[in-house]
């Protein structure tokens, strides 16, 4: 029968994954945030998980506000995106320093 | 059995795009697979019960903020070439942190889920249980103000998306209607008195 440990242990290696993409795609902006909903994804994991396994609708609640958030972080991330193409016309992230001291 | 099979099967496919998304080269096959990883993600939670977040993570993800990301991907225009630029470099680090953080997660999984008051095997709900009803029930009543909140989160999210992006060019030749509809006719139109001409 299906446990709780092995959705925990899924929605770890899920997380490890995105991590290591954070690294190899270091560059690019746009894979840096699909490498970010690709994390909140492996947390939803856990919550429904527990949710499931505890018996109680709270996790499900809080999965519901974890993608509300991210949808509205996804819209401004690829505003301010666009924004910063159409100034730079490049989205390297090394070429982004302005703000640097 | 049938369900055990069926999981890791899945867990599989989601773990193989997953990688996908992070390993491709063009930034357009990382959307796609993001979106297998998404219907893949629903799937697993359908087997966990969750109905409606399953249909939610469906509608929204893929059907909105992948949608949003694969347009702002074609309509930039990016140079892949240096994007890609320390790639290999970075690979062993991102290999070993992940590696380090898998094992960390998982061990202390399998060690302290043990201790929990969890579940060993949750029964399924009955037939006719509608877990929409279920969460809305507790989202509109104990979750209310942070319901509220989320609405208005989303509205300022579109306020802020919106002002971002709009842009006045200058010289742009364009109606103004409130102008149009105020002119007077003495603005466009000038009686000239003057004697009167002979050949």
């Amino acid at each position: 029968m299906l446990g709780l440990t092995q959705y925990l242990i899924l929605s770890a290696l899920l997380f490890s994954i995105s991590v290591a993409g954070i690294f190899l795609n270091r560059k690019n902006v746009l894979l840096l945030l699909m490498c970010i909903e690709l994390m909140l994804l492996a947390v939803n994991f856990n919550f429904i998980a527990f949710s499931r396994f505890l018996g109680d609708t709270s996790g499900q609640v809080f999965v519901f506000f974890i993608l509300t958030v991210a949808a509205a972080e996804a819209a401004i991330g690829l505003a301010i995106l666009i924004v910063l193409f159409r100034s730079k016309r490049t989205i390297n992230v090394e070429d982004l320093d302005v703000m640097k001291g | 059995m049938v369900l055990q099979v069926y999981f890791w099967a899945l867990a599989l496919l989601l773990l193989g795009a997953s990688l996908g998304v992070i390993t491709s080269r063009n930034p357009v096959f990382s959307a796609l697979w993001l979106v297998l990883a998404f219907v893949t993600s629903a799937v697993l939670w359908i087997l966990l019960e969750a109905e409606f977040l399953a249909i939610v993570l469906v509608l929204v993800y893929v059907g909105a903020v992948m949608v949003l990301f694969l347009f702002v991907i074609m309509m930039l225009d990016i140079d892949l070439d240096t994007l890609k630029k320390g790639f290999v470099r970075f690979a062993p680090v991102g290999a070993i942190v992940a590696f380090i953080i898998a094992i960390e997660l998982v061990t202390v999984f399998v060690i302290r889920s043990t201790g929990l008051p969890v579940l060993a095997n949750p029964p399924p709900h009955p037939a006719g249980y509608s877990n929409t009803k279920e969460l809305g029930a507790v989202l509109y009543t104990e979750h209310v103000y942070a319901f509220e909140l989320a609405s208005f989160l989303l509205l300022l999210a579109i306020v802020a998306a919106i002002t971002l992006t709009m842009r006045r060019r200058p010289g742009l030749k364009r109606q103004d209607i409130a102008r149009q509809v105020a002119v007077q006719a003495k603005d466009r139109v000038r009686l000239v008195s003057m004697p009167v001409e002979k050949d």
